[in-house]
Protein backbone atom coordinates (compact mmCIF):
# COMPACT_ATOMS: atom_id res chain seq x y z
CA UNK A 1 0.00 0.00 0.00
CA UNK A 2 2.88 2.65 0.93
CA UNK A 3 4.34 1.70 -2.13
CA UNK A 4 1.05 2.25 -4.41
CA UNK A 5 0.64 5.83 -2.75
CA UNK A 6 4.25 6.31 -2.94
CA UNK A 7 4.08 5.82 -6.74
CA UNK A 8 0.84 7.88 -6.82
CA UNK A 9 2.54 10.57 -5.58
CA UNK A 10 5.24 10.69 -7.81
CA UNK A 11 3.03 10.60 -10.94
CA UNK A 12 1.40 14.15 -9.62
CA UNK A 13 4.56 15.34 -9.03
CA UNK A 14 5.67 14.62 -13.07
CA UNK A 15 2.10 15.88 -14.13
CA UNK A 16 2.31 19.27 -11.50
CA UNK A 17 5.86 19.77 -13.13
CA UNK A 18 4.92 19.43 -17.27
CA UNK A 19 4.42 23.42 -17.18
CA UNK A 20 8.02 23.71 -15.26
CA UNK A 21 9.32 22.11 -18.28
CA UNK A 22 7.64 23.56 -20.68
CA UNK A 23 8.37 27.17 -19.47
CA UNK A 24 12.14 26.74 -19.06
CA UNK A 25 12.09 24.49 -22.10
CA UNK A 26 11.06 26.96 -24.65
CA UNK A 27 12.72 29.67 -23.20
CA UNK A 28 16.22 28.40 -24.28
CA UNK A 29 15.27 28.09 -27.31
CA UNK A 30 16.40 29.97 -30.47
CA UNK A 31 13.45 31.29 -32.79
CA UNK A 32 15.32 28.34 -35.28
CA UNK A 33 13.30 25.94 -33.68
CA UNK A 34 10.41 27.64 -32.75
CA UNK A 35 8.83 25.44 -34.85
CA UNK A 36 5.20 23.08 -33.42
CA UNK A 37 6.23 20.19 -34.67
CA UNK A 38 9.29 20.63 -31.66
CA UNK A 39 6.93 22.06 -29.40
CA UNK A 40 8.27 19.10 -26.58
CA UNK A 41 11.47 18.65 -27.27
CA UNK A 42 14.30 20.41 -25.84
CA UNK A 43 16.47 22.92 -27.09
CA UNK A 44 18.89 21.57 -29.38
CA UNK A 45 21.03 24.75 -29.27
CA UNK A 46 20.43 26.25 -25.68
CA UNK A 47 20.51 30.16 -25.58
CA UNK A 48 19.77 32.91 -23.49
CA UNK A 49 19.01 35.30 -26.72
CA UNK A 50 14.99 35.34 -24.95
CA UNK A 51 15.76 35.39 -21.85
CA UNK A 52 17.98 38.73 -22.85
CA UNK A 53 15.17 40.44 -24.96
CA UNK A 54 12.47 39.55 -21.57
CA UNK A 55 14.52 41.27 -19.17
CA UNK A 56 14.71 44.46 -21.05
CA UNK A 57 10.96 44.88 -21.79
CA UNK A 58 9.98 43.54 -18.21
CA UNK A 59 12.91 45.98 -16.39
CA UNK A 60 10.84 48.78 -15.41
CA UNK A 61 8.56 47.05 -14.34
CA UNK A 62 10.39 44.93 -12.08
CA UNK A 63 11.28 48.50 -10.58
CA UNK A 64 8.03 49.22 -10.08
CA UNK A 65 7.20 46.10 -8.44
CA UNK A 66 9.34 46.53 -6.05
CA UNK A 67 8.88 50.57 -5.41
CA UNK A 68 5.19 48.77 -4.72
CA UNK A 69 5.82 45.66 -2.57
CA UNK A 70 8.41 46.72 -0.08
CA UNK A 71 6.85 50.22 1.85
CA UNK A 72 3.33 48.52 0.76
CA UNK A 73 4.26 45.54 2.87
CA UNK A 74 6.14 47.15 5.68
CA UNK A 75 3.25 49.40 6.06
CA UNK A 76 0.44 47.09 6.19
CA UNK A 77 2.23 44.88 8.45
CA UNK A 78 2.95 47.79 11.02
CA UNK A 79 -0.28 48.84 11.04
CA UNK A 80 -1.72 44.97 11.39
CA UNK A 81 0.79 44.50 14.03
CA UNK A 82 -0.81 47.29 16.25
CA UNK A 83 -3.94 45.90 15.49
CA UNK A 84 -3.38 42.29 16.35
CA UNK A 85 -2.12 43.40 19.81
CA UNK A 86 -5.22 45.80 20.97
CA UNK A 87 -7.42 43.04 19.57
CA UNK A 88 -5.97 40.45 21.40
CA UNK A 89 -4.75 42.55 24.64
CA UNK A 90 -5.63 45.42 25.02
CA UNK A 91 -9.29 44.99 24.19
CA UNK A 92 -12.06 47.55 24.11
CA UNK A 93 -15.99 47.03 23.93
CA UNK A 94 -16.88 45.90 20.38
CA UNK A 95 -13.77 44.39 19.31
CA UNK A 96 -14.86 41.19 18.06
CA UNK A 97 -17.63 42.67 16.05
CA UNK A 98 -14.82 45.07 14.77
CA UNK A 99 -12.91 42.24 14.51
CA UNK A 100 -15.78 40.44 12.43
CA UNK A 101 -16.13 43.40 10.46
CA UNK A 102 -12.74 43.77 9.04
CA UNK A 103 -12.38 40.27 8.56
CA UNK A 104 -14.86 40.49 5.79
CA UNK A 105 -12.72 43.79 4.12
CA UNK A 106 -10.24 40.22 3.47
CA UNK A 107 -13.40 38.28 1.47
CA UNK A 108 -14.82 41.58 -0.57
CA UNK A 109 -14.27 40.82 -4.57
CA UNK A 110 -12.05 44.31 -5.35
CA UNK A 111 -14.53 44.45 -8.29
CA UNK A 112 -16.91 45.71 -5.65
CA UNK A 113 -14.60 48.91 -4.63
CA UNK A 114 -12.74 49.65 -7.87
CA UNK A 115 -15.55 52.47 -9.48
CA UNK A 116 -15.41 54.77 -6.23
CA UNK A 117 -11.50 53.98 -5.31
CA UNK A 118 -10.65 55.90 -8.99
CA UNK A 119 -12.90 58.48 -7.84
CA UNK A 120 -11.34 58.75 -4.25
CA UNK A 121 -7.89 58.94 -5.78
CA UNK A 122 -8.77 61.09 -8.56
CA UNK A 123 -10.62 63.61 -5.72
CA UNK A 124 -7.21 63.15 -3.83
CA UNK A 125 -5.52 64.36 -6.88
CA UNK A 126 -7.12 67.48 -7.01
CA UNK A 127 -7.29 67.93 -2.79
CA UNK A 128 -3.54 67.88 -2.92
CA UNK A 129 -3.24 69.75 -6.22
CA UNK A 130 -0.79 66.69 -7.97
CA UNK A 131 -2.42 65.18 -10.87
CA UNK A 132 -1.38 61.65 -11.52
CA UNK A 133 -0.13 61.18 -7.95
CA UNK A 134 -2.52 58.70 -5.90
CA UNK A 135 -4.80 58.10 -9.40
CA UNK A 136 -2.12 56.61 -11.88
CA UNK A 137 0.58 56.97 -9.36
CA UNK A 138 2.52 54.55 -7.37
CA UNK A 139 0.93 56.26 -3.82
CA UNK A 140 -2.30 55.72 -4.92
CA UNK A 141 -1.63 51.80 -5.62
CA UNK A 142 0.28 51.30 -2.69
CA UNK A 143 -2.05 53.11 -0.34
CA UNK A 144 -5.17 50.66 -1.88
CA UNK A 145 -2.98 47.46 -0.75
CA UNK A 146 -2.45 49.04 2.48
CA UNK A 147 -5.95 49.69 3.38
CA UNK A 148 -7.19 46.03 1.72
CA UNK A 149 -3.88 44.51 3.50
CA UNK A 150 -4.70 45.12 6.64
CA UNK A 151 -7.56 42.37 7.68
CA UNK A 152 -5.13 39.70 7.16
CA UNK A 153 -2.31 41.46 8.65
CA UNK A 154 -4.47 42.26 11.38
CA UNK A 155 -5.71 38.54 11.62
CA UNK A 156 -2.03 36.88 11.62
CA UNK A 157 -0.98 39.19 14.02
CA UNK A 158 -3.84 39.00 16.45
CA UNK A 159 -3.97 35.21 16.06
CA UNK A 160 -0.28 35.05 16.57
CA UNK A 161 -0.43 37.94 20.02
CA UNK A 162 -3.22 35.55 21.71
CA UNK A 163 -0.66 32.26 22.48
CA UNK A 164 1.41 35.46 24.43
CA UNK A 165 0.82 34.56 27.99
CA UNK A 166 -1.59 37.69 29.53
CA UNK A 167 0.44 37.20 33.12
CA UNK A 168 3.01 38.82 31.03
CA UNK A 169 0.90 41.89 30.00
CA UNK A 170 -0.37 41.74 33.12
CA UNK A 171 2.94 41.99 34.83
CA UNK A 172 4.23 45.22 32.37
CA UNK A 173 1.09 46.87 33.67
CA UNK A 174 2.04 46.47 37.12
CA UNK A 175 5.17 47.70 36.75
CA UNK A 176 3.72 50.89 35.42
CA UNK A 177 4.01 50.69 31.59
CA UNK A 178 1.29 51.78 29.60
CA UNK A 179 0.00 50.39 26.20
CA UNK A 180 2.66 51.47 23.99
CA UNK A 181 5.47 50.94 26.76
CA UNK A 182 4.01 47.14 26.41
CA UNK A 183 3.73 47.10 23.59
CA UNK A 184 7.53 48.59 22.93
CA UNK A 185 9.17 45.94 25.30
CA UNK A 186 7.09 43.05 25.76
CA UNK A 187 5.23 42.50 22.53
CA UNK A 188 7.32 43.51 19.65
CA UNK A 189 10.57 41.69 20.70
CA UNK A 190 8.67 38.30 20.36
CA UNK A 191 7.11 39.43 17.27
CA UNK A 192 9.46 38.34 14.79
CA UNK A 193 8.04 35.50 13.46
CA UNK A 194 4.99 36.60 12.73
CA UNK A 195 6.69 39.53 11.24
CA UNK A 196 8.13 37.17 8.62
CA UNK A 197 4.97 35.56 7.74
CA UNK A 198 3.21 39.00 7.25
CA UNK A 199 5.70 40.61 5.75
CA UNK A 200 6.24 37.37 3.11
CA UNK A 201 2.52 37.17 2.99
CA UNK A 202 2.11 41.46 1.71
CA UNK A 203 5.29 40.88 -0.60
CA UNK A 204 3.66 38.05 -2.80
CA UNK A 205 0.49 39.49 -2.98
CA UNK A 206 1.67 42.86 -4.10
CA UNK A 207 4.26 41.29 -6.33
CA UNK A 208 1.39 38.84 -8.12
CA UNK A 209 -1.31 41.30 -7.59
CA UNK A 210 -3.08 42.77 -11.26
CA UNK A 211 -6.77 44.04 -10.60
CA UNK A 212 -5.79 46.72 -8.85
CA UNK A 213 -2.44 47.50 -10.75
CA UNK A 214 -4.50 47.57 -14.51
CA UNK A 215 -7.38 49.49 -12.83
CA UNK A 216 -5.23 51.96 -10.87
CA UNK A 217 -1.78 52.50 -12.39
CA UNK A 218 -0.64 54.65 -15.34
CA UNK A 219 2.11 53.05 -17.80
CA UNK A 220 5.07 54.19 -16.74
CA UNK A 221 3.67 52.55 -13.69
CA UNK A 222 2.80 49.36 -14.34
CA UNK A 223 3.93 46.78 -12.21
CA UNK A 224 5.45 43.27 -13.17
CA UNK A 225 2.13 41.40 -13.87
CA UNK A 226 0.49 44.27 -16.20
CA UNK A 227 3.61 44.58 -18.13
CA UNK A 228 3.88 40.49 -18.85
CA UNK A 229 0.35 40.29 -19.74
CA UNK A 230 0.88 43.15 -22.34
CA UNK A 231 4.10 41.33 -23.60
CA UNK A 232 2.41 38.05 -23.66
CA UNK A 233 -0.71 39.78 -25.34
CA UNK A 234 1.16 40.72 -28.16
CA UNK A 235 0.99 38.29 -31.21
CA UNK A 236 4.37 39.37 -32.22
CA UNK A 237 6.31 38.39 -29.18
CA UNK A 238 7.82 34.42 -30.06
CA UNK A 239 7.11 31.92 -26.94
CA UNK A 240 10.42 31.74 -26.11
CA UNK A 241 10.25 35.73 -24.76
CA UNK A 242 6.97 35.07 -23.45
CA UNK A 243 8.32 31.70 -21.37
CA UNK A 244 11.55 34.00 -20.35
CA UNK A 245 9.72 37.16 -19.14
CA UNK A 246 6.99 34.36 -16.93
CA UNK A 247 10.02 32.87 -14.92
CA UNK A 248 11.93 36.22 -15.04
CA UNK A 249 8.79 37.94 -13.09
CA UNK A 250 8.31 34.87 -11.03
CA UNK A 251 11.92 34.43 -9.08
CA UNK A 252 11.11 36.99 -6.31
CA UNK A 253 8.60 35.13 -5.34
CA UNK A 254 9.52 31.88 -5.94
CA UNK A 255 12.87 32.51 -3.95
CA UNK A 256 11.30 33.70 -1.16
CA UNK A 257 8.96 30.27 -1.67
CA UNK A 258 11.66 28.12 -1.37
CA UNK A 259 14.02 29.29 1.32
CA UNK A 260 10.96 31.05 3.70
CA UNK A 261 8.46 28.43 2.67
CA UNK A 262 7.83 27.36 6.47
CA UNK A 263 6.38 31.20 6.58
CA UNK A 264 4.63 31.07 3.46
CA UNK A 265 2.82 28.20 4.77
CA UNK A 266 1.60 29.81 8.11
CA UNK A 267 0.20 32.66 5.84
CA UNK A 268 -1.80 30.36 3.80
CA UNK A 269 -2.96 28.56 6.45
CA UNK A 270 -4.12 32.29 8.33
CA UNK A 271 -5.89 32.96 4.91
CA UNK A 272 -8.10 30.20 5.61
CA UNK A 273 -8.88 31.60 9.35
CA UNK A 274 -7.28 28.94 11.17
CA UNK A 275 -4.05 30.06 13.54
CA UNK B 1 -17.43 46.60 31.48
CA UNK B 2 -13.88 47.84 32.68
CA UNK B 3 -13.20 51.59 32.95
CA UNK B 4 -12.60 53.97 29.80
CA UNK B 5 -9.31 54.62 30.65
CA UNK B 6 -7.93 51.22 30.52
CA UNK B 7 -9.80 50.52 27.21
CA UNK B 8 -9.67 53.88 25.25
CA UNK B 9 -5.91 54.10 24.14
CA UNK B 10 -5.96 50.63 22.82
CA UNK B 11 -9.26 51.97 20.48
CA UNK B 12 -7.53 55.17 19.87
CA UNK B 13 -4.53 53.16 18.26
CA UNK B 14 -7.28 51.17 16.15
CA UNK B 15 -8.81 54.22 15.31
CA UNK B 16 -6.77 54.79 11.75
CA UNK B 17 -7.40 51.29 10.61
CA UNK B 18 -10.97 51.61 11.53
CA UNK B 19 -11.45 55.07 9.66
CA UNK B 20 -9.22 53.00 6.79
CA UNK B 21 -11.57 50.26 6.71
CA UNK B 22 -14.59 51.77 7.20
CA UNK B 23 -13.89 54.33 4.17
CA UNK B 24 -12.37 51.98 1.47
CA UNK B 25 -14.31 49.18 2.23
CA UNK B 26 -17.95 49.89 3.85
CA UNK B 27 -18.05 53.53 2.41
CA UNK B 28 -16.37 52.20 -1.07
CA UNK B 29 -18.97 49.45 -1.47
CA UNK B 30 -21.99 51.75 -0.28
CA UNK B 31 -20.70 53.78 -2.91
CA UNK B 32 -20.60 51.46 -5.22
CA UNK B 33 -24.31 50.39 -4.85
CA UNK B 34 -25.52 53.19 -4.78
CA UNK B 35 -23.54 54.15 -8.38
CA UNK B 36 -25.36 51.24 -9.55
CA UNK B 37 -28.29 52.89 -8.66
CA UNK B 38 -28.08 55.80 -11.03
CA UNK B 39 -28.45 56.34 -14.65
CA UNK B 40 -24.86 58.32 -14.59
CA UNK B 41 -23.87 55.89 -18.21
CA UNK B 42 -20.93 58.31 -19.49
CA UNK B 43 -18.08 59.00 -17.04
CA UNK B 44 -18.86 62.60 -17.97
CA UNK B 45 -22.84 62.92 -17.02
CA UNK B 46 -22.86 65.00 -13.95
CA UNK B 47 -26.11 65.33 -12.73
CA UNK B 48 -27.34 61.62 -12.55
CA UNK B 49 -30.94 60.51 -12.18
CA UNK B 50 -31.46 57.71 -8.75
CA UNK B 51 -33.36 54.90 -10.89
CA UNK B 52 -33.70 52.33 -7.72
CA UNK B 53 -32.79 48.99 -8.97
CA UNK B 54 -33.26 50.05 -12.62
CA UNK B 55 -29.85 48.77 -14.02
CA UNK B 56 -30.09 45.57 -11.73
CA UNK B 57 -33.26 44.55 -14.06
CA UNK B 58 -32.12 45.85 -16.81
CA UNK B 59 -28.43 43.72 -17.49
CA UNK B 60 -30.59 40.38 -17.80
CA UNK B 61 -31.81 41.70 -20.92
CA UNK B 62 -28.13 41.44 -21.85
CA UNK B 63 -27.53 38.16 -23.97
CA UNK B 64 -23.57 39.01 -22.87
CA UNK B 65 -24.31 38.86 -19.30
CA UNK B 66 -26.10 36.00 -19.33
CA UNK B 67 -22.96 34.16 -21.25
CA UNK B 68 -20.70 35.59 -18.51
CA UNK B 69 -22.87 33.97 -15.38
CA UNK B 70 -23.31 30.87 -16.90
CA UNK B 71 -18.72 30.86 -17.63
CA UNK B 72 -18.69 31.52 -13.96
CA UNK B 73 -21.19 28.91 -13.00
CA UNK B 74 -19.45 26.37 -14.84
CA UNK B 75 -16.27 27.83 -13.83
CA UNK B 76 -16.52 27.27 -10.45
CA UNK B 77 -18.50 23.87 -10.03
CA UNK B 78 -15.47 22.90 -11.81
CA UNK B 79 -12.96 24.32 -10.16
CA UNK B 80 -14.10 24.19 -6.92
CA UNK B 81 -15.12 20.49 -6.84
CA UNK B 82 -11.78 19.34 -8.90
CA UNK B 83 -9.48 21.33 -6.74
CA UNK B 84 -11.29 19.62 -3.61
CA UNK B 85 -11.14 16.09 -4.83
CA UNK B 86 -7.67 16.03 -5.93
CA UNK B 87 -6.40 18.33 -2.87
CA UNK B 88 -8.21 15.96 -0.65
CA UNK B 89 -6.82 12.68 -2.73
CA UNK B 90 -3.35 14.55 -2.41
CA UNK B 91 -3.67 14.73 1.40
CA UNK B 92 -5.36 11.07 1.88
CA UNK B 93 -2.27 9.55 0.20
CA UNK B 94 -0.17 12.21 2.48
CA UNK B 95 -1.35 11.55 5.65
CA UNK B 96 -0.33 8.55 7.06
CA UNK B 97 3.72 10.35 6.70
CA UNK B 98 5.81 9.02 3.14
CA UNK B 99 9.58 9.40 2.57
CA UNK B 100 10.19 12.48 1.18
CA UNK B 101 6.82 14.42 2.04
CA UNK B 102 8.51 17.85 2.41
CA UNK B 103 9.41 17.55 -1.27
CA UNK B 104 5.80 16.18 -2.42
CA UNK B 105 4.19 19.50 -0.51
CA UNK B 106 7.10 21.75 -1.67
CA UNK B 107 6.13 20.46 -5.26
CA UNK B 108 2.16 20.49 -5.08
CA UNK B 109 2.10 24.18 -2.99
CA UNK B 110 4.75 26.07 -5.24
CA UNK B 111 2.12 27.17 -8.14
CA UNK B 112 0.64 29.63 -4.83
CA UNK B 113 3.54 31.55 -5.09
CA UNK B 114 3.23 32.41 -8.85
CA UNK B 115 0.86 34.76 -9.96
CA UNK B 116 -1.80 33.80 -12.58
CA UNK B 117 -0.64 36.01 -15.24
CA UNK B 118 2.54 33.79 -15.25
CA UNK B 119 1.08 30.80 -15.27
CA UNK B 120 -1.34 31.69 -17.29
CA UNK B 121 1.31 32.37 -19.98
CA UNK B 122 2.00 28.42 -20.03
CA UNK B 123 -1.22 27.23 -19.71
CA UNK B 124 -2.51 29.14 -22.78
CA UNK B 125 0.65 27.90 -24.61
CA UNK B 126 -0.44 24.37 -23.23
CA UNK B 127 -4.31 24.49 -23.86
CA UNK B 128 -3.79 26.29 -27.70
CA UNK B 129 -6.71 25.37 -29.83
CA UNK B 130 -4.48 24.75 -32.54
CA UNK B 131 -5.20 21.03 -34.15
CA UNK B 132 -3.11 18.68 -36.87
CA UNK B 133 -0.19 20.51 -37.80
CA UNK B 134 -0.15 23.51 -35.89
CA UNK B 135 -1.29 21.73 -33.00
CA UNK B 136 1.33 22.89 -29.94
CA UNK B 137 0.84 22.35 -26.15
CA UNK B 138 -1.40 19.25 -24.94
CA UNK B 139 -2.99 18.93 -28.37
CA UNK B 140 0.19 17.88 -30.16
CA UNK B 141 0.80 15.48 -26.94
CA UNK B 142 -2.21 14.08 -26.95
CA UNK B 143 -2.04 13.38 -30.99
CA UNK B 144 0.95 11.70 -29.94
CA UNK B 145 -0.19 9.26 -27.62
CA UNK B 146 -3.29 8.90 -29.27
CA UNK B 147 -5.62 10.70 -27.45
CA UNK B 148 -8.30 12.99 -29.34
CA UNK B 149 -7.77 16.90 -29.91
CA UNK B 150 -9.49 19.94 -28.37
CA UNK B 151 -10.47 23.06 -28.91
CA UNK B 152 -9.94 23.86 -25.16
CA UNK B 153 -10.94 27.08 -23.64
CA UNK B 154 -12.08 28.08 -27.21
CA UNK B 155 -15.20 24.85 -26.72
CA UNK B 156 -18.59 26.84 -26.82
CA UNK B 157 -19.75 24.34 -24.40
CA UNK B 158 -16.92 23.37 -22.23
CA UNK B 159 -14.17 25.86 -22.41
CA UNK B 160 -14.96 27.13 -18.69
CA UNK B 161 -13.99 23.58 -18.02
CA UNK B 162 -11.00 23.79 -19.33
CA UNK B 163 -10.19 26.91 -18.02
CA UNK B 164 -10.83 25.55 -14.69
CA UNK B 165 -7.58 22.98 -15.01
CA UNK B 166 -4.78 25.83 -14.61
CA UNK B 167 -7.08 26.85 -11.42
CA UNK B 168 -7.26 23.98 -10.02
CA UNK B 169 -3.48 23.34 -10.74
CA UNK B 170 -2.51 26.48 -8.99
CA UNK B 171 -4.81 25.72 -6.07
CA UNK B 172 -5.36 22.33 -5.61
CA UNK B 173 -1.90 22.14 -3.05
CA UNK B 174 -3.69 24.85 -0.96
CA UNK B 175 -6.38 22.64 -0.41
CA UNK B 176 -3.75 19.42 0.07
CA UNK B 177 -2.07 21.75 2.90
CA UNK B 178 -5.89 22.44 4.80
CA UNK B 179 -6.71 18.44 4.64
CA UNK B 180 -3.47 17.40 5.50
CA UNK B 181 -3.58 19.95 8.68
CA UNK B 182 -7.38 18.54 9.09
CA UNK B 183 -6.26 14.70 8.95
CA UNK B 184 -3.21 15.17 11.42
CA UNK B 185 -5.52 17.25 13.84
CA UNK B 186 -7.62 13.69 14.08
CA UNK B 187 -5.94 12.46 17.58
CA UNK B 188 -5.23 8.95 17.30
CA UNK B 189 -6.59 8.02 20.33
CA UNK B 190 -10.18 8.24 18.50
CA UNK B 191 -9.00 6.37 15.57
CA UNK B 192 -7.65 3.69 17.79
CA UNK B 193 -10.60 3.49 19.77
CA UNK B 194 -12.95 2.86 16.60
CA UNK B 195 -10.34 0.11 15.81
CA UNK B 196 -10.78 -1.83 19.61
CA UNK B 197 -14.51 -1.54 18.28
CA UNK B 198 -14.44 -3.58 15.48
CA UNK B 199 -14.00 -0.65 12.66
CA UNK B 200 -12.25 -1.69 9.66
CA UNK B 201 -9.55 0.94 8.37
CA UNK B 202 -12.22 2.04 5.65
CA UNK B 203 -14.93 2.17 8.64
CA UNK B 204 -12.62 4.43 10.34
CA UNK B 205 -12.49 6.56 7.86
CA UNK B 206 -16.10 6.66 7.45
CA UNK B 207 -17.36 7.04 10.54
CA UNK B 208 -14.30 9.35 12.54
CA UNK B 209 -11.88 11.15 10.10
CA UNK B 210 -14.28 12.37 7.33
CA UNK B 211 -17.06 13.60 10.01
CA UNK B 212 -13.71 15.46 12.27
CA UNK B 213 -12.54 16.90 8.60
CA UNK B 214 -16.30 19.12 8.06
CA UNK B 215 -15.08 22.20 9.21
CA UNK B 216 -12.11 21.96 6.99
CA UNK B 217 -13.75 21.16 4.24
CA UNK B 218 -15.86 24.16 4.74
CA UNK B 219 -13.28 26.33 4.58
CA UNK B 220 -11.90 25.25 1.90
CA UNK B 221 -15.17 25.53 -0.03
CA UNK B 222 -15.35 28.98 0.96
CA UNK B 223 -11.99 30.37 0.06
CA UNK B 224 -12.16 27.97 -3.58
CA UNK B 225 -15.95 29.70 -4.07
CA UNK B 226 -14.89 33.69 -3.26
CA UNK B 227 -11.77 33.31 -5.40
CA UNK B 228 -13.88 31.46 -8.40
CA UNK B 229 -16.69 33.62 -7.96
CA UNK B 230 -14.36 37.12 -8.94
CA UNK B 231 -11.55 35.29 -11.09
CA UNK B 232 -10.18 38.12 -13.51
CA UNK B 233 -5.88 37.47 -13.74
CA UNK B 234 -6.28 34.02 -15.10
CA UNK B 235 -9.21 34.59 -17.58
CA UNK B 236 -7.23 37.58 -18.83
CA UNK B 237 -4.18 36.23 -18.97
CA UNK B 238 -4.65 32.85 -20.95
CA UNK B 239 -8.06 34.50 -23.20
CA UNK B 240 -8.05 37.87 -22.73
CA UNK B 241 -11.48 39.48 -23.94
CA UNK B 242 -13.25 37.01 -25.80
CA UNK B 243 -16.61 36.23 -25.60
CA UNK B 244 -16.52 32.48 -25.35
CA UNK B 245 -14.46 33.08 -22.11
CA UNK B 246 -16.32 36.14 -20.84
CA UNK B 247 -17.44 36.14 -16.62
CA UNK B 248 -18.29 39.18 -14.74
CA UNK B 249 -15.34 40.42 -14.04
CA UNK B 250 -14.05 40.58 -17.35
CA UNK B 251 -17.33 42.03 -18.44
CA UNK B 252 -17.04 44.30 -15.67
CA UNK B 253 -13.53 45.47 -17.60
CA UNK B 254 -14.37 45.70 -20.40
CA UNK B 255 -17.37 47.94 -19.29
CA UNK B 256 -15.91 50.33 -17.36
CA UNK B 257 -13.06 50.94 -19.75
CA UNK B 258 -14.27 50.15 -23.34
CA UNK B 259 -17.99 51.40 -23.16
CA UNK B 260 -17.21 53.71 -20.27
CA UNK B 261 -20.37 52.94 -18.65
CA UNK B 262 -19.88 53.34 -14.60
CA UNK B 263 -23.45 53.27 -13.88
CA UNK B 264 -23.07 49.55 -15.50
CA UNK B 265 -20.08 48.73 -14.43
CA UNK B 266 -21.02 49.28 -10.76
CA UNK B 267 -23.90 46.85 -11.80
CA UNK B 268 -21.97 44.45 -12.50
CA UNK B 269 -19.45 44.62 -9.35
CA UNK B 270 -22.68 44.66 -6.84
CA UNK B 271 -23.72 41.38 -8.55
CA UNK B 272 -20.26 39.78 -7.73
CA UNK B 273 -20.33 41.11 -4.22
CA UNK B 274 -23.30 39.97 -3.75
CA UNK B 275 -22.63 36.45 -4.83
CA UNK B 276 -19.48 36.18 -2.39
CA UNK B 277 -21.16 38.05 0.47
CA UNK B 278 -24.15 35.39 0.77
CA UNK B 279 -21.73 32.61 1.41
CA UNK B 280 -18.92 34.33 3.53
CA UNK B 281 -20.58 36.51 6.07
CA UNK B 282 -22.74 33.60 7.41
CA UNK B 283 -19.45 31.72 7.44
CA UNK B 284 -17.81 34.91 8.96
CA UNK B 285 -19.81 35.14 11.65
CA UNK B 286 -20.00 31.35 12.43
CA UNK B 287 -16.32 30.66 12.61
CA UNK B 288 -15.88 33.67 15.04
CA UNK B 289 -18.21 32.17 17.21
CA UNK B 290 -16.69 29.11 17.09
CA UNK B 291 -13.92 30.63 18.26
CA UNK B 292 -15.06 32.71 21.09
CA UNK B 293 -16.74 29.16 22.23
CA UNK B 294 -13.94 27.65 22.69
Amino acid sequence: MRAVRFILLLAFVLIFLIPVYVLLATSFKPLTEADPSQAWNLPQTWTFEAWGVAWEKLRPGIWNSILLAVPGSILACALGSMNGYVLSKWRFPGADVLFTLFLFGMFIPYQGVMIPLVQLLINLDEAVGASGFFYGGLPGLILAHVVYGIPICTLIFRNYYVTIPTELIEASRVDGAGMLRTYWSVVLPVSGPAIAVVIIWQFTSLWNDFLFAVFLASPQNWPTTVMLNNIAGAQATPYSQQMAAAILSSIPTMLIYVFLGRFFMRGLMAGALKG
Amino acid sequence: MRRARTWLPGLLLVAPSIVAIGVFVYGMLGWNFRLAMTDKHTSRQQDEQFVGLENFIAIWDQPRWHLSVEHAIKFTVVFVVGALVLGWFLAFLMEKGIRGEGTFRTIYLFPMAVSFIATGIVWRWLMNSGQGERAVGLNRLFDAVGLPQWAWFRDQDWGMAAMAIPAVWQMSGYVMALFLAGFRGVPEELREAARVDGCTEWGVYRHVVLPLLRPVTLSALIILGHISLKVFDLIMAVSGKQIVTDVPAVFMWVTVFDSDDPAKGATIAAYIVLAVAIFVIPYLVWSVRKEKDR
